[in-house]
Protein backbone atom coordinates (compact mmCIF):
# COMPACT_ATOMS: atom_id res chain seq x y z
CA UNK A 1 0.00 0.00 0.00
CA UNK A 2 1.34 3.62 -1.31
CA UNK A 3 0.33 5.76 2.16
CA UNK A 4 2.37 8.35 0.96
CA UNK A 5 0.57 9.10 -2.07
CA UNK A 6 -3.06 8.71 -0.11
CA UNK A 7 -1.81 11.40 1.82
CA UNK A 8 -0.16 13.48 -0.65
CA UNK A 9 -3.84 12.92 -2.65
CA UNK A 10 -6.07 13.66 0.69
CA UNK A 11 -3.84 16.45 1.73
CA UNK A 12 -3.64 18.17 -1.54
CA UNK A 13 -7.43 17.81 -2.43
CA UNK A 14 -8.12 19.03 1.40
CA UNK A 15 -6.07 22.05 0.78
CA UNK A 16 -8.34 22.81 -2.46
CA UNK A 17 -11.22 23.09 -0.18
CA UNK A 18 -9.54 25.30 2.24
CA UNK A 19 -8.69 27.82 -0.88
CA UNK A 20 -11.82 27.70 -2.09
CA UNK A 21 -13.40 28.03 1.32
CA UNK A 22 -16.42 30.48 -0.16
CA UNK A 23 -17.42 27.72 -2.37
CA UNK A 24 -16.72 24.71 -0.44
CA UNK A 25 -18.47 25.52 2.83
CA UNK A 26 -20.37 29.11 3.05
CA UNK A 27 -21.99 28.37 -0.11
CA UNK A 28 -24.06 25.31 1.16
CA UNK A 29 -24.44 26.90 4.50
CA UNK A 30 -25.82 29.53 2.75
CA UNK A 31 -28.57 27.51 0.96
CA UNK A 32 -29.10 26.04 3.39
CA UNK A 33 -30.12 28.75 5.66
CA UNK A 34 -32.29 30.02 2.77
CA UNK A 35 -33.79 27.08 2.72
CA UNK A 36 -34.91 27.02 6.62
CA UNK A 37 -36.24 30.65 5.24
CA UNK A 38 -38.46 29.77 2.94
CA UNK A 39 -39.29 26.11 3.49
CA UNK A 40 -39.02 26.02 7.58
CA UNK A 41 -40.80 29.44 7.98
CA UNK A 42 -43.20 30.52 4.93
CA UNK A 43 -44.61 26.06 4.65
CA UNK A 44 -44.05 25.53 8.41
CA UNK A 45 -46.69 28.48 9.39
CA UNK A 46 -48.99 25.87 7.62
CA UNK A 47 -47.89 22.33 8.54
CA UNK A 48 -47.00 22.94 11.48
CA UNK A 49 -45.70 19.13 12.43
CA UNK A 50 -45.49 15.86 10.60
CA UNK A 51 -45.26 12.94 12.30
CA UNK A 52 -45.38 14.61 15.38
CA UNK A 53 -42.27 16.44 14.74
CA UNK A 54 -42.54 20.08 14.17
CA UNK A 55 -42.13 21.04 10.42
CA UNK A 56 -38.39 23.08 10.69
CA UNK A 57 -36.58 19.90 12.31
CA UNK A 58 -39.01 17.65 10.30
CA UNK A 59 -36.83 18.96 7.03
CA UNK A 60 -33.05 19.04 8.59
CA UNK A 61 -32.18 15.71 8.10
CA UNK A 62 -33.44 16.08 4.35
CA UNK A 63 -31.31 19.15 3.73
CA UNK A 64 -28.41 17.72 5.37
CA UNK A 65 -28.83 14.74 2.62
CA UNK A 66 -29.77 17.14 -0.06
CA UNK A 67 -26.56 19.42 0.81
CA UNK A 68 -23.72 16.08 1.04
CA UNK A 69 -25.70 14.65 -1.88
CA UNK A 70 -25.13 17.51 -4.32
CA UNK A 71 -21.50 18.44 -2.65
CA UNK A 72 -20.37 14.85 -2.69
CA UNK A 73 -20.77 14.48 -6.29
CA UNK A 74 -19.66 17.97 -6.96
CA UNK A 75 -15.85 17.97 -4.83
CA UNK A 76 -15.31 14.00 -5.93
CA UNK A 77 -16.22 14.64 -9.92
CA UNK A 78 -14.42 17.98 -10.33
CA UNK A 79 -11.51 15.98 -8.03
CA UNK A 80 -10.99 13.76 -11.23
CA UNK A 81 -12.23 15.66 -13.98
CA UNK A 82 -9.62 18.66 -13.65
CA UNK A 83 -7.03 16.83 -13.62
CA UNK A 84 -8.60 15.62 -17.00
CA UNK A 85 -9.03 18.65 -18.26
CA UNK A 86 -5.82 20.12 -17.86
CA UNK A 87 -3.86 17.52 -18.60
CA UNK A 88 -2.00 16.36 -15.60
CA UNK A 89 -3.87 13.61 -14.83
CA UNK A 90 -0.65 11.92 -16.70
CA UNK A 91 0.63 12.29 -13.23
CA UNK A 92 -1.38 10.23 -11.44
CA UNK A 93 -1.73 7.81 -14.39
CA UNK A 94 2.29 6.88 -14.26
CA UNK A 95 2.03 6.93 -10.59
CA UNK A 96 2.56 3.47 -8.53
CA UNK A 97 -0.95 3.58 -7.23
CA UNK A 98 -3.77 0.98 -7.43
CA UNK A 99 -7.23 1.97 -7.59
CA UNK A 100 -7.81 1.43 -3.92
CA UNK A 101 -5.13 4.22 -3.22
CA UNK A 102 -6.32 6.32 -5.83
CA UNK A 103 -9.91 6.15 -4.00
CA UNK A 104 -8.84 6.54 -0.79
CA UNK A 105 -7.25 9.40 -1.60
CA UNK A 106 -9.73 11.46 -3.89
CA UNK A 107 -13.15 9.54 -2.33
CA UNK A 108 -11.38 9.96 1.49
CA UNK A 109 -11.23 14.15 0.94
CA UNK A 110 -14.26 14.21 -1.08
CA UNK A 111 -16.34 12.31 1.91
CA UNK A 112 -14.49 14.28 4.36
CA UNK A 113 -15.28 17.67 3.28
CA UNK A 114 -19.13 16.32 2.99
CA UNK A 115 -18.78 15.39 6.48
CA UNK A 116 -18.09 18.53 7.61
CA UNK A 117 -20.18 20.36 5.52
CA UNK A 118 -23.04 18.12 7.16
CA UNK A 119 -21.98 18.90 10.56
CA UNK A 120 -21.83 22.79 9.78
CA UNK A 121 -25.26 22.35 8.04
CA UNK A 122 -26.56 20.47 11.32
CA UNK A 123 -24.96 23.53 13.28
CA UNK A 124 -26.74 25.93 11.23
CA UNK A 125 -30.09 24.09 11.54
CA UNK A 126 -29.62 24.27 15.27
CA UNK A 127 -29.83 27.66 15.55
CA UNK A 128 -33.11 27.70 13.74
CA UNK A 129 -34.82 25.09 14.83
CA UNK A 130 -34.74 22.32 18.06
CA UNK A 131 -32.74 18.88 16.72
CA UNK A 132 -32.82 15.81 18.85
CA UNK A 133 -31.00 12.75 17.53
CA UNK A 134 -32.19 9.47 18.73
CA UNK A 135 -29.45 7.28 17.42
CA UNK A 136 -25.98 9.36 17.08
CA UNK A 137 -24.58 6.47 15.61
CA UNK A 138 -26.91 5.21 13.14
CA UNK A 139 -27.10 8.46 12.18
CA UNK A 140 -23.13 9.14 11.59
CA UNK A 141 -23.42 5.67 10.04
CA UNK A 142 -25.81 6.62 7.33
CA UNK A 143 -23.83 10.53 7.09
CA UNK A 144 -20.62 8.28 6.15
CA UNK A 145 -22.32 5.93 3.81
CA UNK A 146 -24.19 8.27 2.24
CA UNK A 147 -21.03 10.45 1.55
CA UNK A 148 -18.80 7.69 0.51
CA UNK A 149 -21.30 6.46 -1.96
CA UNK A 150 -22.13 9.41 -3.80
CA UNK A 151 -18.65 10.40 -3.38
CA UNK A 152 -17.84 7.85 -5.39
CA UNK A 153 -21.28 8.20 -7.75
CA UNK A 154 -19.11 11.53 -8.24
CA UNK A 155 -15.70 10.03 -8.93
CA UNK A 156 -17.73 7.76 -11.73
CA UNK A 157 -18.88 11.04 -13.68
CA UNK A 158 -16.11 12.71 -13.11
CA UNK A 159 -14.47 10.06 -15.26
CA UNK A 160 -17.27 9.58 -17.45
CA UNK A 161 -17.58 13.57 -18.26
CA UNK A 162 -15.89 14.45 -21.46
CA UNK A 163 -16.76 17.87 -20.76
CA UNK A 164 -18.46 20.48 -18.28
CA UNK A 165 -21.79 20.32 -19.47
CA UNK A 166 -21.69 16.31 -18.82
CA UNK A 167 -20.49 17.08 -15.47
CA UNK A 168 -23.49 19.50 -14.25
CA UNK A 169 -25.99 17.38 -16.48
CA UNK A 170 -26.31 14.64 -14.20
CA UNK A 171 -26.53 16.40 -10.75
CA UNK A 172 -28.65 18.84 -11.95
CA UNK A 173 -31.22 16.62 -14.11
CA UNK A 174 -30.98 13.24 -11.82
CA UNK A 175 -29.37 14.18 -8.48
CA UNK A 176 -31.63 17.42 -7.62
CA UNK A 177 -34.98 15.80 -8.73
CA UNK A 178 -34.56 12.94 -6.94
CA UNK A 179 -33.56 14.32 -3.76
CA UNK A 180 -36.71 16.85 -3.91
CA UNK A 181 -38.63 14.18 -4.68
CA UNK A 182 -37.37 11.37 -2.25
CA UNK A 183 -39.00 13.08 0.61
CA UNK A 184 -36.35 16.08 1.91
CA UNK A 185 -39.59 18.53 2.46
CA UNK A 186 -42.34 15.91 3.12
CA UNK A 187 -43.12 12.37 3.94
CA UNK A 188 -44.17 9.89 1.12
CA UNK A 189 -46.99 9.08 3.47
CA UNK A 190 -48.43 12.34 2.25
CA UNK A 191 -48.75 11.62 -0.92
CA UNK A 192 -51.89 10.37 -2.81
CA UNK A 193 -51.04 5.94 -2.83
CA UNK A 194 -50.04 5.97 -6.63
CA UNK A 195 -47.46 8.53 -5.99
CA UNK A 196 -46.31 6.79 -3.17
CA UNK A 197 -45.83 3.81 -4.87
CA UNK A 198 -44.16 5.70 -7.44
CA UNK A 199 -41.70 6.89 -4.95
CA UNK A 200 -40.55 3.28 -3.61
CA UNK A 201 -38.69 3.02 -6.63
CA UNK A 202 -36.54 6.21 -5.87
CA UNK A 203 -33.42 5.08 -3.90
CA UNK A 204 -33.02 8.61 -2.49
CA UNK A 205 -36.06 8.14 -0.27
CA UNK A 206 -34.60 5.33 1.42
CA UNK A 207 -31.26 7.45 2.21
CA UNK A 208 -33.27 10.42 3.39
CA UNK A 209 -35.99 8.07 5.41
CA UNK A 210 -32.96 6.25 7.08
CA UNK A 211 -31.46 9.26 8.09
CA UNK A 212 -34.29 10.87 9.17
CA UNK A 213 -35.02 7.73 11.67
CA UNK A 214 -31.87 8.16 13.27
CA UNK A 215 -32.90 11.80 14.38
CA UNK A 216 -36.57 10.60 15.44
CA UNK A 217 -37.51 7.57 15.13
CA UNK A 218 -40.05 7.75 12.02
CA UNK A 219 -39.51 6.62 8.92
CA UNK A 220 -41.26 6.18 5.61
CA UNK A 221 -39.62 3.04 4.93
CA UNK A 222 -37.62 0.26 7.12
CA UNK A 223 -34.42 1.11 8.72
CA UNK A 224 -32.92 -1.96 7.14
CA UNK A 225 -34.25 -1.72 4.11
CA UNK A 226 -32.46 1.80 4.26
CA UNK A 227 -29.60 0.79 5.03
CA UNK A 228 -29.43 -2.39 2.63
CA UNK A 229 -30.26 -0.08 -0.13
CA UNK A 230 -27.45 2.55 1.11
CA UNK A 231 -24.62 -0.28 1.02
CA UNK A 232 -26.12 -1.87 -2.06
CA UNK A 233 -25.20 1.44 -3.87
CA UNK A 234 -21.78 1.90 -2.57
CA UNK A 235 -21.10 -1.65 -3.57
CA UNK A 236 -22.90 -0.90 -6.91
CA UNK A 237 -20.36 2.15 -7.26
CA UNK A 238 -17.02 0.37 -5.82
CA UNK A 239 -17.51 -2.61 -8.66
CA UNK A 240 -18.13 0.30 -11.32
CA UNK A 241 -14.91 2.45 -10.45
CA UNK A 242 -12.88 -0.98 -9.83
CA UNK A 243 -13.87 -1.98 -13.55
CA UNK A 244 -12.96 1.91 -14.85
CA UNK A 245 -9.21 1.03 -13.59
CA UNK A 246 -9.12 -2.09 -14.72
CA UNK A 247 -10.60 -1.46 -18.07
CA UNK A 248 -8.82 2.36 -17.98
CA UNK A 249 -12.17 3.24 -19.50
CA UNK A 250 -11.85 7.18 -20.24
CA UNK A 251 -8.64 7.41 -18.06
CA UNK A 252 -5.99 4.87 -20.08
CA UNK A 253 -6.49 4.77 -24.22
CA UNK B 1 8.38 -15.77 -2.52
CA UNK B 2 9.10 -12.24 -2.99
CA UNK B 3 12.44 -11.69 -3.70
CA UNK B 4 14.38 -8.25 -2.48
CA UNK B 5 15.23 -5.42 -4.34
CA UNK B 6 18.99 -5.96 -3.93
CA UNK B 7 18.78 -9.35 -4.97
CA UNK B 8 16.58 -9.05 -8.02
CA UNK B 9 19.05 -6.30 -9.60
CA UNK B 10 21.49 -9.11 -9.16
CA UNK B 11 19.25 -11.56 -11.03
CA UNK B 12 18.55 -8.76 -13.48
CA UNK B 13 22.05 -8.03 -13.38
CA UNK B 14 22.02 -6.76 -17.07
CA UNK B 15 23.24 -3.69 -19.01
CA UNK B 16 19.41 -2.97 -19.81
CA UNK B 17 17.39 -0.56 -17.88
CA UNK B 18 14.57 -0.94 -20.17
CA UNK B 19 13.65 -3.89 -22.31
CA UNK B 20 11.16 -3.51 -25.10
CA UNK B 21 9.94 -6.27 -26.80
CA UNK B 22 7.73 -6.57 -29.53
CA UNK B 23 5.33 -3.81 -28.12
CA UNK B 24 2.37 -3.23 -30.67
CA UNK B 25 -0.78 -0.08 -29.85
CA UNK B 26 -3.55 -0.25 -32.07
CA UNK B 27 -6.29 2.40 -30.70
CA UNK B 28 -9.93 2.18 -30.90
CA UNK B 29 -10.18 4.05 -34.09
CA UNK B 30 -7.92 1.26 -35.33
CA UNK B 31 -4.96 3.47 -36.01
CA UNK B 32 -1.20 1.40 -35.73
CA UNK B 33 0.78 3.77 -33.61
CA UNK B 34 3.59 1.12 -33.06
CA UNK B 35 4.10 -2.27 -35.10
CA UNK B 36 5.99 -4.95 -33.19
CA UNK B 37 8.75 -2.64 -31.44
CA UNK B 38 11.69 -3.99 -29.77
CA UNK B 39 14.57 -1.70 -28.43
CA UNK B 40 16.97 -1.83 -25.09
CA UNK B 41 18.24 1.44 -23.07
CA UNK B 42 21.14 0.73 -21.67
CA UNK B 43 21.53 1.54 -17.58
CA UNK B 44 23.08 5.26 -17.41
CA UNK B 45 22.29 6.36 -21.22
CA UNK B 46 20.62 9.16 -22.69
CA UNK B 47 19.05 7.74 -25.59
CA UNK B 48 17.47 10.01 -28.01
CA UNK B 49 14.49 9.21 -30.02
CA UNK B 50 13.74 11.09 -33.17
CA UNK B 51 11.21 11.08 -35.18
CA UNK B 52 8.70 12.79 -37.27
CA UNK B 53 5.12 13.93 -35.53
CA UNK B 54 2.71 10.93 -35.47
CA UNK B 55 5.45 8.34 -35.55
CA UNK B 56 4.77 6.85 -32.09
CA UNK B 57 7.40 8.16 -29.88
CA UNK B 58 4.54 9.63 -27.43
CA UNK B 59 3.07 6.58 -27.73
CA UNK B 60 5.98 4.44 -26.48
CA UNK B 61 7.00 6.65 -23.79
CA UNK B 62 3.27 6.83 -22.19
CA UNK B 63 2.77 2.71 -22.55
CA UNK B 64 6.59 2.34 -20.54
CA UNK B 65 4.83 5.10 -17.82
CA UNK B 66 1.51 3.49 -17.43
CA UNK B 67 -0.39 5.94 -19.33
CA UNK B 68 -1.43 4.33 -22.22
CA UNK B 69 -2.52 0.39 -22.84
CA UNK B 70 -0.50 -1.97 -25.21
CA UNK B 71 -1.99 -4.01 -27.71
CA UNK B 72 0.88 -6.56 -27.44
CA UNK B 73 3.84 -7.37 -26.46
CA UNK B 74 5.57 -6.40 -23.08
CA UNK B 75 8.25 -4.11 -21.23
CA UNK B 76 10.32 -4.34 -18.62
CA UNK B 77 12.33 -1.79 -16.41
CA UNK B 78 14.96 -2.86 -14.30
CA UNK B 79 14.35 -5.91 -14.80
CA UNK B 80 10.68 -5.71 -13.80
CA UNK B 81 7.49 -5.99 -15.56
CA UNK B 82 5.04 -2.81 -16.37
CA UNK B 83 2.14 -4.78 -16.08
CA UNK B 84 2.98 -6.95 -12.81
CA UNK B 85 5.13 -5.45 -11.27
CA UNK B 86 3.47 -1.47 -11.96
CA UNK B 87 4.94 -0.37 -8.42
CA UNK B 88 7.82 -1.18 -8.88
CA UNK B 89 8.77 0.04 -12.31
CA UNK B 90 6.86 3.14 -11.64
CA UNK B 91 8.66 4.67 -8.50
CA UNK B 92 11.98 4.16 -10.84
CA UNK B 93 10.41 6.33 -13.98
CA UNK B 94 10.24 10.12 -14.12
CA UNK B 95 8.04 11.69 -17.25
CA UNK B 96 8.34 14.92 -18.27
CA UNK B 97 5.34 15.40 -20.74
CA UNK B 98 5.16 16.81 -23.93
CA UNK B 99 2.06 19.00 -22.92
CA UNK B 100 2.49 21.71 -21.09
CA UNK B 101 -0.01 20.35 -18.13
CA UNK B 102 0.71 21.87 -14.61
CA UNK B 103 -1.66 22.78 -11.55
CA UNK B 104 -2.42 26.17 -12.26
CA UNK B 105 -3.29 27.26 -8.71
CA UNK B 106 -0.84 25.14 -6.59
CA UNK B 107 2.33 26.75 -5.76
CA UNK B 108 5.67 25.23 -7.33
CA UNK B 109 6.99 23.64 -3.61
CA UNK B 110 3.34 22.38 -2.79
CA UNK B 111 3.00 20.75 -6.74
CA UNK B 112 6.34 19.41 -6.47
CA UNK B 113 5.94 17.88 -3.06
CA UNK B 114 2.47 16.29 -3.84
CA UNK B 115 4.30 14.37 -7.09
CA UNK B 116 6.96 13.55 -4.31
CA UNK B 117 4.35 12.05 -1.88
CA UNK B 118 2.76 10.20 -4.92
CA UNK B 119 5.21 8.50 -6.30
CA UNK B 120 5.47 7.32 -2.52
CA UNK B 121 8.37 9.24 -1.24
CA UNK B 122 8.15 10.72 2.53
CA UNK B 123 8.93 14.21 2.37
CA UNK B 124 12.59 15.78 1.90
CA UNK B 125 12.42 19.14 1.78
CA UNK B 126 16.40 19.27 1.23
CA UNK B 127 16.20 17.07 -1.50
CA UNK B 128 13.44 19.18 -3.15
CA UNK B 129 15.13 22.54 -2.45
CA UNK B 130 18.29 20.87 -4.48
CA UNK B 131 16.20 20.16 -7.25
CA UNK B 132 14.26 23.36 -7.41
CA UNK B 133 18.05 25.05 -7.05
CA UNK B 134 19.29 23.24 -10.12
CA UNK B 135 16.68 24.30 -12.53
CA UNK B 136 16.56 28.10 -10.85
CA UNK B 137 13.05 27.84 -9.53
CA UNK B 138 14.14 28.46 -6.02
CA UNK B 139 13.01 31.79 -5.79
CA UNK B 140 9.75 30.79 -7.49
CA UNK B 141 8.96 28.59 -4.54
CA UNK B 142 5.92 30.05 -3.14
CA UNK B 143 4.61 31.46 -6.65
CA UNK B 144 1.83 29.80 -7.96
CA UNK B 145 2.59 28.33 -11.58
CA UNK B 146 -0.37 29.72 -13.14
CA UNK B 147 1.84 32.87 -12.66
CA UNK B 148 5.15 31.68 -14.61
CA UNK B 149 6.00 31.82 -17.77
CA UNK B 150 6.00 29.06 -20.23
CA UNK B 151 9.17 28.13 -19.83
CA UNK B 152 8.95 28.58 -15.77
CA UNK B 153 6.64 26.06 -16.03
CA UNK B 154 8.50 23.66 -18.00
CA UNK B 155 10.63 24.13 -15.70
CA UNK B 156 8.69 23.03 -13.05
CA UNK B 157 7.33 20.18 -15.11
CA UNK B 158 11.02 18.71 -14.94
CA UNK B 159 11.24 19.59 -11.34
CA UNK B 160 7.79 17.50 -10.26
CA UNK B 161 9.30 14.72 -12.51
CA UNK B 162 12.83 14.64 -10.89
CA UNK B 163 11.34 14.92 -7.19
CA UNK B 164 10.39 11.05 -6.53
CA UNK B 165 14.87 10.54 -7.48
CA UNK B 166 13.70 8.58 -10.46
CA UNK B 167 16.07 6.35 -12.21
CA UNK B 168 14.92 6.38 -15.63
CA UNK B 169 13.59 10.12 -17.01
CA UNK B 170 11.70 10.33 -19.83
CA UNK B 171 11.83 14.02 -21.49
CA UNK B 172 8.73 14.21 -24.15
CA UNK B 173 10.16 17.30 -26.35
CA UNK B 174 11.33 18.67 -23.15
CA UNK B 175 12.70 21.71 -24.82
CA UNK B 176 10.19 22.49 -27.45
CA UNK B 177 8.87 26.35 -27.66
CA UNK B 178 11.49 27.52 -24.62
CA UNK B 179 14.64 30.05 -25.06
CA UNK B 180 17.82 29.60 -25.81
CA UNK B 181 19.08 30.32 -22.22
CA UNK B 182 16.54 28.03 -21.10
CA UNK B 183 17.33 24.87 -23.58
CA UNK B 184 20.90 25.38 -22.01
CA UNK B 185 20.04 25.06 -18.76
CA UNK B 186 17.90 21.96 -19.26
CA UNK B 187 21.13 20.61 -20.91
CA UNK B 188 23.16 21.38 -18.06
CA UNK B 189 20.71 19.19 -15.99
CA UNK B 190 20.24 15.95 -18.33
CA UNK B 191 23.82 15.90 -18.25
CA UNK B 192 24.48 16.43 -14.47
CA UNK B 193 21.52 13.41 -14.20
CA UNK B 194 23.63 11.46 -16.39
CA UNK B 195 26.51 12.04 -14.16
CA UNK B 196 24.45 10.46 -11.13
CA UNK B 197 23.85 7.30 -13.32
CA UNK B 198 20.51 8.52 -14.12
CA UNK B 199 19.11 6.75 -17.36
CA UNK B 200 17.80 9.18 -19.89
CA UNK B 201 14.99 9.06 -22.51
CA UNK B 202 14.86 11.89 -24.73
CA UNK B 203 12.41 12.61 -27.48
CA UNK B 204 12.89 16.14 -29.19
CA UNK B 205 12.47 17.74 -32.90
CA UNK B 206 15.67 19.82 -32.31
CA UNK B 207 18.49 17.53 -33.98
CA UNK B 208 21.02 19.73 -31.73
CA UNK B 209 19.98 18.67 -28.86
CA UNK B 210 20.31 14.98 -28.96
CA UNK B 211 23.30 15.70 -30.99
CA UNK B 212 24.63 17.28 -28.22
CA UNK B 213 23.27 15.27 -25.59
CA UNK B 214 22.46 11.61 -26.62
CA UNK B 215 24.87 8.68 -26.35
CA UNK B 216 22.99 6.71 -28.56
CA UNK B 217 20.07 7.47 -31.04
CA UNK B 218 17.00 5.42 -32.15
CA UNK B 219 15.06 6.60 -35.27
CA UNK B 220 11.07 5.64 -35.26
CA UNK B 221 8.67 6.30 -38.02
CA UNK B 222 5.10 5.24 -38.76
CA UNK B 223 5.61 3.18 -35.75
CA UNK B 224 8.44 1.32 -36.51
CA UNK B 225 12.46 1.38 -35.06
CA UNK B 226 13.88 1.87 -38.09
CA UNK B 227 17.43 2.62 -36.59
CA UNK B 228 18.99 1.87 -33.06
CA UNK B 229 22.81 3.37 -33.12
CA UNK B 230 25.49 5.01 -31.09
CA UNK B 231 25.35 8.66 -32.05
CA UNK B 232 29.26 8.44 -32.99
CA UNK B 233 28.94 5.82 -35.01
CA UNK B 234 25.77 6.89 -36.86
CA UNK B 235 27.52 10.19 -37.63
CA UNK B 236 30.63 8.08 -38.68
CA UNK B 237 28.60 5.75 -40.73
CA UNK B 238 25.83 7.71 -42.38
CA UNK B 239 27.48 11.02 -41.96
CA UNK B 240 28.56 12.07 -45.42
CA UNK B 241 31.79 14.34 -45.63
CA UNK B 242 32.63 16.68 -47.94
CA UNK B 243 35.67 19.00 -49.25
CA UNK B 244 34.87 22.09 -50.64
CA UNK B 245 37.49 23.67 -53.56
CA UNK B 246 37.58 27.24 -53.50
CA UNK B 247 38.79 27.50 -57.58
CA UNK B 248 41.13 30.45 -58.62
CA UNK B 249 38.99 31.00 -61.80
CA UNK B 250 35.94 30.17 -62.59
CA UNK B 251 34.49 26.60 -64.47
CA UNK B 252 32.30 26.06 -66.92
CA UNK B 253 31.70 22.40 -66.40
CA UNK B 254 33.56 19.44 -64.51
CA UNK B 255 36.17 18.52 -66.85
CA UNK B 256 35.56 14.92 -68.52
CA UNK B 257 38.68 13.02 -66.87
CA UNK B 258 37.26 13.99 -63.30
CA UNK B 259 33.73 12.66 -64.19
CA UNK B 260 34.55 9.63 -61.87
CA UNK B 261 35.08 11.82 -58.65
CA UNK B 262 31.63 12.58 -58.87
CA UNK B 263 32.55 16.63 -58.24
CA UNK B 264 29.24 19.40 -57.57
CA UNK B 265 30.15 22.29 -59.35
CA UNK B 266 28.24 25.64 -57.40
CA UNK B 267 25.80 27.43 -59.20
CA UNK B 268 28.38 30.84 -59.26
CA UNK B 269 30.85 28.00 -61.22
CA UNK B 270 33.45 29.27 -58.06
CA UNK B 271 33.44 25.83 -55.80
CA UNK B 272 33.80 22.13 -56.65
CA UNK B 273 32.39 19.83 -54.00
CA UNK B 274 33.80 16.58 -53.50
CA UNK B 275 31.65 13.91 -50.86
CA UNK B 276 34.05 10.96 -49.78
CA UNK B 277 33.48 8.22 -47.11
CA UNK B 278 35.76 8.34 -43.74
CA UNK B 279 35.10 4.61 -43.30
CA UNK B 280 37.08 3.84 -46.45
CA UNK B 281 40.74 3.06 -46.55
CA UNK B 282 40.96 5.55 -49.43
CA UNK B 283 39.27 8.46 -49.58
CA UNK B 284 40.42 9.47 -53.00
CA UNK B 285 41.52 13.01 -51.69
CA UNK B 286 45.28 12.50 -53.00
CA UNK B 287 44.11 11.72 -56.09
CA UNK B 288 41.55 13.93 -56.83
CA UNK B 289 44.21 16.85 -55.75
CA UNK B 290 46.68 15.17 -58.09
CA UNK B 291 43.81 15.37 -60.93
CA UNK B 292 43.17 18.33 -60.53
CA UNK B 293 46.52 19.60 -60.74
CA UNK B 294 46.75 17.29 -63.62
CA UNK B 295 44.19 19.16 -65.25
CA UNK B 296 45.27 22.87 -64.41
CA UNK B 297 42.84 23.39 -61.95
CA UNK B 298 43.94 25.31 -59.36
CA UNK B 299 42.19 26.43 -55.82
CA UNK B 300 42.46 29.47 -53.50
CA UNK B 301 41.23 27.75 -50.69
CA UNK B 302 39.56 24.20 -48.88
CA UNK B 303 37.37 23.20 -46.30
CA UNK B 304 35.54 20.21 -45.43
CA UNK B 305 32.25 19.72 -43.42
CA UNK B 306 30.16 16.78 -42.06
CA UNK B 307 26.41 15.50 -42.41
CA UNK B 308 24.93 17.09 -39.32
CA UNK B 309 22.72 14.06 -37.40
CA UNK B 310 19.19 16.66 -38.92
CA UNK B 311 20.39 15.74 -42.34
CA UNK B 312 20.90 12.28 -41.23
CA UNK B 313 17.46 11.97 -39.28
CA UNK B 314 15.53 13.71 -42.71
CA UNK B 315 17.64 11.07 -44.87
CA UNK B 316 16.53 8.30 -42.87
CA UNK B 317 12.66 9.23 -42.14
CA UNK B 318 12.45 9.71 -45.85
CA UNK B 319 13.82 6.97 -47.27
CA UNK B 320 11.01 4.40 -48.92
CA UNK B 321 9.80 1.33 -46.40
Amino acid sequence: MNFQAVKAIYRYEMARMFRTVVQSIVAPVLSTSLYFVIFGSAIGSRITEIDGVGYGSFIVPGLIMLSIMTESISNSSFAIYFPKFTGTIYELLSAPVSWVEVLLGYVGAAASKSMIIGGIILLTASFFVDIEIAHPVVMVTFLLLTCVSFCLFGFILGVWATGWEKLTIVPVLVIMPLTFLGGTFYSISMLPPVWQTISLFNPVVYLISGFRWSFYENADVSITLSLATTVGFLIICLLAVRWIFVTGYRLRS
Amino acid sequence: MPISDAKHRIIAGMQSMISIKDLSKVYAGGFTALKSVSLDIDRGEIFALLGPNGAGKTTLINIVCGIVNASGGSVEVDGYDIQRDFRQTRTRIGLVPQEMASESFETVWNTCSFSRGLFGKPPSPEYLEKVLRSLSLWDKRDTITMQLSGGMKRRVLIAKALAHEPEVLFLDEPTAGVDVELRQDMWNVVSALRDQGVTVILTTHYIEEAEQLADRVGVINHGEIILVEQKAKLMRDLGKKQLVLNLQEPLSEVPAELKDYGLELSDDHNDLTFTYDTARERTGITALLGDLSKAGIHFNDLHTSQSSLEEIFVDLVKRPQ
